[in-house]
């Protein structure tokens, strides 16, 4: 018993080292920026850059908007599938799990020969088009975690039960969706969101082949001609990376300790 | 306690029976199609945006530029260029999956059967499901940074102990340095997946084992790994697709110079460099073969390890 416990520890020690010393030397190396001394001047320059700024907002944006369009295609769905055809449910579990088998690059591969400017659905021939067809590539690359968490929410009401107490209260389609289904679900809802916030804001392949300024490309940009500001960039990024987790277990936290509403 | 289940239980069918019988014979083709489309947004949107332009690569694969019938763009997947290509893809997938899920393994047996403190639980969770999607430009950069030329451990190794990792013939931007950063997401995917399949191996099988005499060897080997099995296999199956489509790491961290099929599609997106639009299809055909195979493989063996787990 006692030889297992310093098993355990060991592995802990070892896992721990890996997980934290690259992290560490990010931290270091993004201070680094002044000779002799350390300070924030990798920080300052980061933030100072115009070009920051304008791939972090629309990134931002880009996130706000998958989550949004993705949750009203993804809880209609798991709650349709949940009440009226739970025959189908390994199919509509298939293709959320498409995604994590088909690499992105391939994906957005399709797109491009798919929905070029002499296609029937010329979406890349506009920047407009453009913008839809990403956000529609961001909502393909989160299906997976969406529907997972929402379906995993769904498990945990009665959905036909609170369907029937609805309707024999007369409540129509849009009132049970929203005002019933919507909040049970919230916890889904939101740490499906919070997974899709941390995966746009990185995202790299996608916004690089439709060529928009999101925040993954400016990274590799700066990356391949600074210095010190790729690692000020890699301690933000995990820093909004560990923020969307942060909120997705405080979500469940407080979804576990609150009494469910009906 | 078992009453009120039971109670329960019945009331549940008896209420389901009800709901099935309230559907009259006349109106079930109406209802079935209400039924079909309210999943209709769904699979419009999974047909034009998931599987429409992954079968338009497949078909791409077998055609001509001038559109007619042919195996010649997948023969030529095996040229000794695109086939190394995929060989060192391979191997490096193969590599971080493995590795990823031996210290992935342990570390999830350290905090489910190891009696660390439930703190250290719930931090290495919480860490792990931050770790997992910590990929991408950003990990290239940590790792640079870290074991770069100039990277923290390097200078650390080389100004305390005047050991020069680079002499060694270490270099980041290479298959070993490119597996070691990979290992940063398999890892925590591994704790996350294997966690609840460690916590499902009940206590009641350790005991009966016990008390039938077996020693703890005994225990893993003839009770525990026979269940857990597929969820290892299936995980690090798992680890291998993850990390063979993944290319934004590479690509910030190697730029072009490490040749792996990512980074030689994305080239080929690019620029047309295999100067054939359909052996750029049958590339992609290539990896959606690979990452489908390791994938369905996973979910066979899922299903087999959630037998246990009811």
């Amino acid at each position: 018993m006692k030889a297992q416990r310093l098993g355990a520890w060991i592995a802990i020690a070892i896992g721990a080292s890996y997980f934290i010393i690259p992290l560490l030397g990010t931290l270091e190396f993004s201070l680094r920026m002044r000779r002799g001394e350390y300070s924030f001047d990798a920080y300052r320059s980061v933030f100072s850059d115009l070009q920051f700024r304008e791939t972090f907002g629309y990134s931002m944006m880009m996130a706000v908007l998958t989550i949004v369009f993705g949750m009203l295609l993804v809880v209609p769905t798991a709650y349709w599938v949940r009440l009226r055809l739970p025959q189908v449910r390994p199919i509509i579990e298939f293709i959320t799990l498409l995604p994590l088998v088909i690499p992105a690059i391939v994906i957005v591969f399709g797109y491009l020969r798919l929905y070029n400017s002499s296609s029937w659905i010329p979406l890349t021939g506009s920047i407009s088009g453009t913008n839809a067809l990403l956000m529609f590539s961001y909502m393909t690359l989160s299906l997976p975690y969406m529907y997972r968490a929402v379906d995993t929410a769904m498990r945990a009401i009665d959905v036909r039960t609170l369907t029937e107490a609805a309707e024999s209260l007369g409540a129509k389609w849009p009132t049970i969706l929203f005002r019933c289904i919507f909040p049970n679900v919230m916890s889904g809802v939101l740490s499906g969101a919070f997974i899709t916030f941390a995966i746009v804001m990185g995202e790299f392949t996608m916004a690089a082949l439709l060529n928009r300024p999101a925040f993954g490309p400016y990274l590799q940009l700066v990356g391949a001609n600074k210095a010190y500001e790729p690692s000020a960039l890699a301690v933000i990024a995990f820093a909004i990376t560990w923020l969307s987790m942060g909120l997705i277990q405080l979500v469940s936290r407080i979804q576990k300790s609150a009494p469910a509403k009906a | 306690m078992c009453v009120h289940a039971d109670a329960q239980r019945s009331l549940q069918a008896s209420g389901q029976k009800a709901y099935m019988s309230t559907a009259s014979p006349t109106l079930i083709s109406k209802r079935a199609v209400i039924d079909w489309l309210g999943i209709a947004p769904f699979m419009l949107f999974a047909l034009l945006f998931l599987i429409i332009p992954t079968l338009y690569l497949v078909t791409g694969a077998f055609l001509t530029p001038d559109g007619s019938f042919t195996f010649k763009n997948i023969g030529d997947l095996f040229t000794p260029s695109i086939l190394s290509a995929y060989w060192i893809s391979i191997r490096i997938s193969i590599a971080s999956s493995i590795g990823g899920a031996l210290i992935g393994f342990f570390l999830a047996w350290a905090i489910v059967l190891g009696g660390v403190p439930t703190w250290i639980r719930s931090g290495l969770l919480t860490f792990s499901g931050v770790a997992s999607n910590f990929a991408g430009v950003p990990l290239a950069f940590a790792f640079l940074a870290t074991l770069g030329r100039t990277g923290l451990v390097t200078v650390f190794l080389r100004e305390w102990f005047g050991f020069n990792l680079y002499s060694t013939g270490f270099n980041l931007l290479s298959f070993f340095g490119l597996t070691i950063t990979y290992m940063y997401f398999q890892i925590p995917l591994m704790v996350l997946i294997l966690t609840p399949a460690l916590d499902g191996l009940k206590k009641e099988w350790r005991e009966a084992s016990e008390i039938l005499g077996a020693s703890t060897w005994q225990y893993w080997r003839m009770v525990a790994l026979p269940i857990l099995w597929p969820s290892l296999l299936g995980t690090t199956l798992l680890l291998f697709a993850n990390a063979f489509g993944a290319i934004a790491t590479a690509y910030a961290l190697t730029g072009s110079s490490l040749n792996i099929v990512p980074i030689l599609l994305y080239a080929q997106i690019r620029g047309d460099v295999l100067h054939n639009p359909n052996l750029g299809y049958a590339l992609a055909l290539g990896m959606i073969v690979i990452t489908g195979i390791s994938n369905v493989l996973y979910i066979w063996l899922r299903m087999r390890a959630e037998r246990w787990q009811k």
